[in-house]
């Protein structure tokens, strides 16, 4: 029985050699690049994503913010570098800027304005229509008698 | 010589169009009878020229005549007659031909189907959706012509790009255009309406089959586009908020406002200026769609070759149609009835707030999609709009819009109570709740969004349940199956799509939450494990294909210790435009997806290998599918059949303004 | 007022925007680098691998820098303007050879002609991306004080070289 301890314990190691290896030699700076060029957009592409791409200069941005992750820079200067280099066009998530206030407010002072206007809309009409809002009882009696009605030949 | 025939056939559509545009409309204005009847033979007309030359272009790709510029263009000796043939509307010219064919296709559907339509009604529908195709055949004769020669010919040709043969793009564009160009029918019956002054229930009656058919082809269609761009990009993203991705989300989004602002309008007359306005809306955003498609002032990865010659053209027929038909609106609507009466908590309340949930998130998109353009245009830099933008944007108000979807088909007509709302729903909100908060604790990543996003879901599909028994109880028919019958199509087609939401849902939630991928180096014979499946690499083969050649890696899947399935993803070069083409992969299953992308080799015939996991993806896409399902479903409800079924015995009569009244 | 107006007084913004876009190149980036220091390089010659250039040797006189590669189709079409803008003598041009193939650089200059006063290697598009450049042909104006004037993204072509980039040089060269 000893053979088969042995070889259950070779088993394991065999499997190792046969696994493979990890693109990148960091995974969780690998990681932490894929987050950040999620986020950034491939300049010379059409609309890429800087994680996307495969164009030269993608390339060779990742590799920038590789370098710039081994030299333990926080995401924010690494952002700020490419910013500083190619404007907030690298960026996917536009800034909060004077320029850009409408375009992260819009969506809510939208829904905001729409709701109300609603509210409003519905209110008037209310008041407008003289039509009589029947209980569930009045309701019931006139699908009644329209039905009585209609199977009349 | 039969390019030239296909030309004069559109030269011939042209006039037919013009004569279509004009004489029903002013018939109906001065109620000549005969100048309304010239309104079907034309569309008909137009439609056979129409079809003549597509299929004289058809003709020119199957015969391979590269003395046609536009197929000397797009396509090439080597390429597959199939993908020949797509390479129809592989471009900008010949996928306006084909905008300009399913424009025609509705022409004939709706001069059969509107034989119960007063002839006044009828005449200006198709005189509107004359006046559309004027614009259309116009750009096409006179800045896009895909009959154009090339002399001399080329020996052969440039070829279809290579992301294009694929078999996504024989149906996706065909799909996604009758999605689009159906909402020209919706659009003609608002403005049909509008010049008529007779804006009525009827109206709404009228324009709701048509607008829910377009929408299940733009679901589908945009669906499709969404899983093509999945399998064939190669990098296992589904959406990526792209403007011509947007420019098909937004008329969807339109659309789905209209389908629930015409039920308000049909049911209690009232919101008839505002459905008619999304009528407008939703058809004008198709329009916006091709202008920043065939423009060039957005960049993107779909955008076809631009032309600013072309966006200056399809700018002017925009600001005709829409600025147009916008005036009409303000003119006409002020004098528009408001209807019946209901209370603000009311199922027609319900879906005006869901309508205005829908419109501020196509409003979101539409700013987030121009903004970059917008600052430009006043020189105030440039910045890009993307997937985090949406993301972040879209959840907040998804999410209520979500919630009203599921108290909505419970409320009441007219008035609902609150109180009585939340008794019948507070079973289903706990249930939900508590699925949502144990069921990813259950499977090891619990995250706030994973929670909501199922929550939403099985908050749809508990309020379905509930409102399903409560109808099932009242229903009359005896059996349970005799009840299933009794109830409408139309409420089981709502049913089916709103399950095709939640079923949307849970895909995107699971996916976003629990996908993982690799990037591994792998040596042939080396083994990865991701998702608890093993991924065994074999090497590559050359492989020879009709217009490529490709290295085809085999990867052999295993759980386990038994085997899965084998996988052959391949990184092909395709001849004549010398480009390399990642072909990923992927072993669909109704619980998750494998997905293999092969990346560059390296040395000694190892390869850098991406590998992913996907729980649930199909179920985006399959949830689309239940959603146009549901809108099938809908459209074959009784009281239509009965409509259409009528209309022969009120054909004699129809001279008359004959209203069918179908309850 | 009329409320259904609203509508159609959006669309008109929405269409006035879409006009003017259409005369826009939704491709030209501005650089941020416009008015501030030209990054530093000191890299080794094209010609003469043993000699480096470096940007601080410039400081006190305008030059351009001329971001180009041979494997670039839009260099060759700006490749006229540069040699007859470099006979006429008004300014020095300085090439930046970006990731490229040093053999195929020589080369490619030895059939067209050499505008350059001096060429700097970048092989590894370092010294591109720290000037943010992003598709070559792209030329700069420097300033005697070393700071960016003027960023030229594409080929060069002589309307843009008389109306802006010259009439700029020779104000610089007069500060």
């Amino acid at each position: 029985m000893r053979w088969l301890w042995v070889l259950m314990l070779l088993l394991p190691s065999l499997a190792t050699a046969y696994e493979a290896q990890p693109l990148a030699a960091n995974p969780q700076a690998e990681a932490r690049l894929k987050a950040l060029a999620v986020e950034l957009r491939c300049l010379v592409c059409q609309n890429q994503t800087l994680a996307d791409s495969n164009a030269p200069l993608a390339e060779d941005l990742r590799r920038e913010v590789r370098e710039m992750i081994a030299k333990d820079m926080t995401d924010k200067e690494i952002i700020d570098f490419l910013v500083s280099r190619y404007g907030d066009f690298v960026l996917y998530r536009p800034p909060w800027k004077l320029t850009t206030t409408l375009l992260w407010v819009g969506p809510f002072l939208l829904l905001g304005v729409g709701a109300t206007g609603l509210v409003f809309a519905l209110r008037r009409r209310q008041k407008k229509v003289t039509d009589v809002i029947l209980s569930e009882a009045e309701h019931s009696r006139v699908m009644k008698l329209l039905s009585e009605r209609a199977n009349r030949p | 010589m039969i390019p030239e025939i296909g030309h004069y056939a559109l030269i011939l559509a042209l006039c037919v169009a013009v004569v279509q545009g004009s004489l029903p409309i002013y018939g109906a204005a001065v109620g000549n009878s005969a100048l309304m009847a010239v309104a079907k033979p034309a569309a008909r007309g137009q439609f056979l020229l129409v079809l003549l030359a597509f299929c004289c272009l058809g003709y020119a790709f199957a015969e391979k005549d590269f003395s046609v510029l536009y197929v000397a263009a797009t396509s090439n000796s080597q390429l597959p007659l199939q993908y020949r043939l797509a390479a129809i509307w592989g471009a900008h010219e010949g996928s306006l031909l084909l905008w300009m064919f399913i424009l025609s296709i509705w022409m004939v559907a709706v001069s059969f189907f509107s034989t119960h339509l007063p002839e006044a009604m009828r005449a200006r529908i198709l005189g509107v959706m004359g006046l559309v195709s004027v614009g259309f055949l116009l750009f096409m004769l006179t800045v896009s012509n895909p009959f154009e020669r090339l002399i001399p010919a080329a020996l052969d040709g440039r070829d279809l790009n290579p992301l294009l043969q694929d078999p996504g793009m024989v149906i996706h564009p065909p799909m996604l255009y009758m999605g689009y160009v159906g909402f020209s029918v919706a659009f003609a019956f608002a403005i049909a309406a509008l010049l008529g002054g007779n804006l009525d229930a009827a109206w709404a009656r009228w324009s709701r089959p048509w607008t829910t058919v377009a929408w299940c082809f733009l679901t589908v269609g945009v669906a499709m586009g969404s899983g093509w761009a999945y399998y064939e990009l190669g990098w296992g993203g589904w959406w990526f908020w792209d403007p011509v991705e947007n420019a098909s989300f937004m008329p969807w989004l339109a659309g789905t406002a209209l389908m629930h602002s015409l039920a308000v309008t049909d049911k209690r007359g009232g919101f008839k200026a505002w459905s008619v306005l999304l009528a407008i809306m939703a058809f004008s955003l198709s329009l916006l769609g091709t202008f920043l498609v065939r423009s060039g002032v957005l960049t993107s990865v779909h955008a076809f070759a631009t032309d600013p010659k072309r966006g200056l053209f399809i700018l002017v027929f925009l600001a005709v149609v829409i600025g147009g038909s916008l005036v009409l609106y303000a003119w006409r609507a002020p004098r528009v009835g408001l209807g019946g009466g209901f209370a603000i908590i009311s199922r027609e309340g319900m879906l005006l707030a869901n309508n205005v949930l829908l419109i501020a998130a196509l409003g979101s998109v539409l700013l987030g999609t121009l903004y970059p353009l917008f600052l430009d245009a006043l020189d105030l830099g440039k910045i890009s709009v993307g997937p985090p933008y949406f993301d972040t944007v879209f959840l907040p108000l998804m999410t209520p819009a979500i919630f009203l979807m599921g108290i909505g088909p419970l409320a009441q007509w007219k008035q609902a109570s609150l109180p009585a709302l939340a008794i019948r729903l507070r079973w289903a909100f706990g249930v939900s709740l508590v699925t949502a908060v144990a069921v990813p604790w259950l499977m090891g990543q619990w995250t706030p969004l994973i929670s909501l996003g199922l929550l939403l879901a099985f908050w749809i599909l508990a309020t379905i349940l509930v409102d399903l028994r409560e109808r099932l109880l009242q229903a009359e028919g005896g059996s349970i199956g005799g009840r299933v019958v009794a109830l409408p199509h139309a409420y089981w087609g709502m049913v089916l799509a709103h399950c095709g939401v939640a079923v949307f849902i849970l895909g995107v939630t699971m996916v976003k939450g629990f996908e993982v991928e690799r990037d591994v180096r792998m040596n042939v014979g080396e083994t990865a494990t991701l998702g608890g499946y093993s991924f065994r690499f074999d090497g590559t083969q050359q492989v020879n294909g009709p217009n490529y050649v490709a290295a085809r890696g085999t990867f052999h899947v295993s759980r386990d210790g038994h085997e899965v399935t084998m996988m052959y993803p391949e990184k092909r070069r395709y001849f004549v435009q010398n480009q390399t083409m990642t072909e990923a992969a992927i072993s669909p299953g109704l619980l998750r997806d494998l997905y293999v992308s092969l990346g560059e080799p390296i040395e000694g015939g190892a390869w850098s290998v991406r590998l992913y996991h996907k729980p649930f993806i199909d179920w985006i896409w399959g949830g689309c599918l239940v959603m146009a399902l549901g809108g099938v479903l809908a459209v074959s409800d009784r009281r239509y059949r009965l409509a259409w079924r009528r209309k022969e015995a009120a054909v004699p009569a129809a001279t008359q303004m004959a209203r069918p009244t179908v309850s | 007022m009329n409320r259904f107006l609203i509508p159609f007084g959006l669309f008109v913004v929405v269409v006035g925007f879409l006009a003017v876009g259409l005369t826009l190149n939704p491709r030209e980036l501005p650089s941020p680098l416009v008015g501030k220091a030209a990054p530093e390089f000191s890299l080794p010659q094209l010609h003469d691998q043993g000699k480096t250039i470096s940007s601080n040797d410039l400081k006190g006189k305008v030059w351009l820098l001329n971001f180009w590669a041979s494997w670039c189709g839009g260099c060759k079409d700006e490749h006229p303007v540069l040699i007859h803008l470099a006979q006429s003598g008004v300014v020095p041009i300085y090439g930046m050879d970006y990731k490229d193939q040093r053999n195929e650089a020589l080369a490619w200059l030895k059939e067209w002609g050499n505008p350059y006063s001096v060429v700097a290697v970048d092989e590894p598009g370092r010294v591109g991306i720290n000037y943010g450049v992003y598709g070559v042909p792209e030329t700069y104006v420097i300033d005697k004080a070393g700071v960016i004037r003027y960023k030229q993204i594409g080929p060069l072509r002589e309307d843009i070289l008389e109306k802006k980039i010259l009439p700029l040089v020779r104000e610089l060269q007069n500060q």
